[in-house]
């Protein structure tokens, strides 16, 4: 990681607009990123957000409406799919029921003009490293779900393309199957050095697999970040919910400053860093992860926190606490999970770090 | 299961009973009375003689001389080759145009596409003797196109483009009469092709001629093929379009057998040859059942 980063690809300024009679939808606004060479990079985000739009524009399926994408400092706006050196996995695999598997993955090749033995060698080379050769022969429609999607990644590889793009690979799989494929793809990607741009819906696979995560909502870039980043430190309200389990709790902020207090609706006070153009009184939202909260059992009955929801989930559990109508989710580990039951009263604490001012 | 799969069998059998009964009266009684009549001895005032006799199937090769000798009589040979090779070019051009049409009416949004495919379907509301009839006004002496040859200049007015009573106006009249047939089978199948499939060719640096080749061509098979059955068939045994653009000068299949049951009033040659065109028909769809076999595999996936 001390080398250079080169960039791979730059998007710059990109807005796409689609329009339909008079009705014009902004799919993309103004959106700026950088994704490096030899990156697992993920767009992640609900569905209708922009994402496979932005990948089609790289792909070049549609045409850009403002900005500019450039492929290792090349600018490729201009130039058809068929001239641009990326190629793409699609959800539904969309491989040629016509050709055999050899065929299918050869296809590119054969377009490229390699000659035969070039293209035989590095068509079984493909089938190899997604473990697929002996189905050399088959059609698509003898193959299975996981079949089909390893020859379809096989297809996009064989041209070695400079980007690989994946539109909801796994989507379509059933979860054993998208759990092993995950694995598989994130060895792929190391194994061949080629960049990735993945887009997936799911937060959990875009945690597992990437090196850096765009979080895209509305046609707007939230949060650029490695996995780590995005889950522990949110740039926004949208990426802490999207993101795995989140409580963002309404506050008042007590005394402003790095080394801030803010007060719970609850009574709690927190000690947290404050950004600066909050200032004292303010009404503030904090965000803590579920895991983060301690509880313990309350010794007085002064507290005002009761477990009102107790969800057993086999290796741990999750509660809900009640207090004057906030509710604040709690994950309990499962050495505690004999310790506590619902109705009982508990106190709480918030370790430091762990919480954080969210706009 | 089992005893359920019985009775089902049997109700299957009972239900389909009223589509067999049409099939019979409508479709296997005909042909059964043509297979009779093609056996029989023809009765110079029409119908036959209820006589076996294998003569009809014998002039289609041989005739009997002036001193009743058999000998080899090619002439309606060369009617049903001659037939042939007009059915297979009408085939050929109107697979020629129906492909593009088919192409770009696929491809048009989903409100233009329906008002082309009824626009397809617009000649069949007429009778198609009457349309013929129309190619007459349209290619004949002083007709559409001489006079707007004379209107340009292109022709001084003393000469004739002869377009009528050739083997092209033939050709034209055929495919005019059958592109329908053409279209809609092929548009049917590139309607069910996946459009991401072209997208996924792109992708993987296909030009628009590759796309074409490798990718909509094969998908399209089955229309094509069922279209040139729709078309070819029918061209083999037509007779409108020969008689009126053609002028009968040049006998085909379908004039020929036409002109047994009326003028010649040789009712068994007539059904003899009828017999022998549709075993021609039969043998070019077990050929058509030989090419879709290898098309099934992609039909059972969808």
């Amino acid at each position: 990681m001390s080398e250079k980063k080169v960039n791979a690809i730059d998007v710059r300024n990109v807005t796409k607009i689609y329009t339909s009679g008079n009705a014009q939808t902004k799919a993309l606004k103004n959106a700026n990123l950088t994704i490096y060479d030899n990156e697992f990079f993920t767009l992640l985000g609900p569905s209708g957000c922009g994402k496979t739009t932005l990948l089609r524009l790289i792909a070049g399926f549609e045409d850009i409406t403002e900005g500019s994408i450039n492929l290792f400092n090349q600018e490729i706006v201009y130039l058809p799919p068929n001239k641009r050196p990326v190629n793409t996995v699609f959800q539904q695999y969309s491989l040629f029921p016509h050709l055999n598997v050899f065929e299918n993955v050869a296809f590119g090749l054969r377009r490229l003009k390699k000659d035969e033995n070039q293209v035989e060698s590095r068509t079984f080379e493909v089938l190899e490293l997604v473990q697929m050769r002996e189905y050399a022969n088959r059609k698509p429609n003898q193959l299975s779900g996981g079949q089909q999607q390893r020859v379809a990644l096989a297809r996009a590889l064989a041209p070695e393309p400079k980007v690989l793009l994946l539109d909801e690979p796994l989507s379509a799989l059933d979860l054993k199957l998208r759990q092993a494929m995950r694995f598989e793809l994130k060895t792929l990607q190391r194994e061949t050095g080629i960049t990735f741009v993945f887009v997936t819906h799911d937060q959990e696979e875009a945690l597992t697999m990437s090196d850096r995560i765009a979080v895209i909502n509305e046609g707007e870039i939230q949060q650029i970040g490695e996995p780590e980043q995005i889950y522990e430190s949110p740039s926004n309200k949208f990426v802490a919910n999207f993101i795995g389990e989140a409580n963002l709790l309404s506050a008042t902020c007590k005394t402003p400053g790095e080394n801030g207090v803010c007060e719970l609706e609850t009574g709690h006070t927190l000690n947290l860093f404050v950004p600066p153009h909050i200032k004292q009184n303010d009404r503030v939202t904090i965000f803590i992860r579920p895991e983060r909260i301690k509880i313990e059992k309350s010794s007085n009955q002064k507290s005002q926190l009761i477990i009102s929801e107790f969800t057993y989930l086999g290796n741990a559990a999750t509660i809900q606490l009640n207090s004057n109508n906030q509710l604040i989710n709690v994950n309990l580990p499962i050495e505690d999970l004999k310790v506590f039951k619902k109705g009982d009263f508990v106190d709480i604490q918030f370790p430091k770090e762990s919480a954080q001012v969210i706009d | 299961m089992n005893i359920q799969g019985e009775n089902k069998t049997q109700n299957r059998i009972f239900a389909l009973l009223p589509l067999w009964v049409v099939i019979g009266i409508f479709m296997i009684g005909p042909l059964l009375v043509m297979a009779v009549v093609s056996l029989m001895e023809s009765n110079v005032y029409g119908g036959v003689h209820f006589k076996f006799s294998l003569s009809g199937y014998r002039q289609i090769l041989f005739d009997t001389n002036l001193f009743d000798e058999i000998e080899f009589n090619p002439a309606y040979l060369i009617i049903i080759a001659r037939s042939f090779m007009l059915a297979l070019a009408a085939t050929f051009l109107s697979l020629l145009i129906g492909f593009p049409a088919a192409y770009f009416i696929s491809r048009q949004s989903n409100k233009v596409k329906n008002i082309l495919i009824f626009l397809v379907t617009i000649p069949f509301w007429t009778n198609l003797l009457i349309r013929t009839f129309a190619w007459i006004i349209i290619l004949g002496k002083g007709g559409v196109i001489e006079s707007s040859f004379y209107f340009f200049g292109l022709l001084d007015e003393e000469s004739s483009l002869n377009l009528m009573y050739t083997n092209s106006a033939i050709l034209i009249g055929l495919v005019y009469s059958y592109l329908p047939l053409m279209v809609l089978p092929i548009y049917a199948s590139m309607e069910k092709m996946d459009l991401r499939l072209l997208e996924a060719a792109t992708d993987l640096y296909s030009n628009r001629i590759e796309l074409i080749r490798k990718i909509i061509l094969p998908l399209s098979m089955p229309g094509i093929i069922g279209g040139s059955i729709l078309v070819f068939v029918p061209c083999l045994g037509a007779f409108i379009a020969p008689d009126l653009l053609g002028g009968g000068k040049k006998l085909l299949l379908g004039s020929l057998i036409q002109f047994q049951f009326s003028y010649a009033r040789n009712w068994p040659f007539g059904a003899a040859m009828a017999m022998f065109l549709l075993a021609l028909v039969i043998l070019v769809l077990i050929f058509n059942a030989r090419l879709n076999r290898k098309h099934r595999e992609y039909a059972n996936q969808k």
